[in-house]
């Protein structure tokens, strides 16, 4: 399929450039599919592709040596993945895997190194995206470190909430239990916890959040 | 309704020992969900497949209209 440059413009990397500036980028651009569950890096291994999330969503996560998953960040179309392993050189830190079918924009290490040299603006985007990357992980780290299980719980559902129509892919309590570094089992207590406090309602295949106020409450979020 | 994954799919047949609805029936030697409508959600079929083959996913909604 041919990469379709009105796509390029989304994503936070190539932000602010000209169009002659996307057309020349989306020569080194190629796309990658991939369906559910399919592991598209693995943690460890080599780290010579940047990946743009087009459509679907995708979790980058590190494994325990006892097998235990801890999601880093998911993954949602614009964003990318693999940047730090890309520009610090070096194997991949992370694995990610795909959350539904995706569709993957790649650009090799090499070529983004020349595009950064040709492209100043898009160095510029880069220093912007990692230090986004680094407040969320500090983020990460106090929610692990201070908050209870049922309120990163709180807090999760929170960040994740689309509004009535829910534009996000749907999360399992393993994978909900794996963001907030719990057992699966922490978290149905938690979720029943909250729904015997009204802030949520659990329906077939559905969390219905019906008092944010609460919600919040819980999360600590003033 | 649950997914199942036929390639993870062990047919132990597990999902559908510990399935209180009848949700979940073996159809050709296939686990497949049959009665939809009469699954509540429990999850416990997700909890016990020991290959990962069926998940239960959540979508978060807010319907709080007071905010």
């Amino acid at each position: 399929m041919p990469i379709r440059t009105e796509l390029l413009h989304t994503i936070p990397y190539f932000s602010g450039l000209e169009e002659t500036g996307i057309n020349s980028i989306s020569r080194h651009v190629y796309e990658k599919k991939a369906g559910r569950g399919e592991l598209l890096l693995s943690e460890g291994g080599k780290a010579d592709v940047l990946y743009f999330v087009v459509e679907g969503a995708v979790k980058v996560f590190k494994t325990s040596a006892d097998g235990k998953e801890q999601i880093l960040r998911i993954i949602r179309p614009g964003d990318s993945f693999n940047d730090v392993a890309v520009l610090n050189g070096g194997v991949s830190l992370v694995s990610a895997g795909a959350m539904g079918p995706v569709v993957l924009y790649a650009l090799k290490k090499s070529d983004l190194e020349g595009i950064m040299r040709e492209h100043p603006q898009v160095a510029f985007n880069v220093i912007r995206v990692l230090s986004r990357r680094v407040a969320e992980l500090i983020e990460l780290v106090e929610d692990l470190s201070f908050r209870h299980v049922t309120g990163r719980v709180a807090k999760m559902l929170l960040e994740y909430a689309g509004e009535k129509t829910g534009d996000r892919p749907r999360l399992t309590q393993q994978e909900m239990a794996a963001m907030i570094g719990t057992a699966r089992e922490m978290v149905g207590r938690s979720l029943k916890s909250l729904e015997g406090d009204g802030a949520i309602r659990i329906e077939r295949g559905r969390i219905i959040i019906t008092n944010l106020k609460a919600l919040r409450e819980t999360a600590g979020i003033v | 309704m649950p997914v199942i994954n036929g390639e993870k799919c062990q047919r132990c047949g597990l999902c559908v020992s510990v399935c209180g609805c009848g949700a979940l029936k073996i159809v050709g030697g296939i686990v497949k969900a049959v009665e939809v409508d009469d699954c509540r959600w429990c999850t416990l079929c997700e909890l016990v497949c020991p290959n990962g083959a069926i998940t239960c996913p959540f979508e978060i909604i807010i319907e709080d209209d007071r905010d």
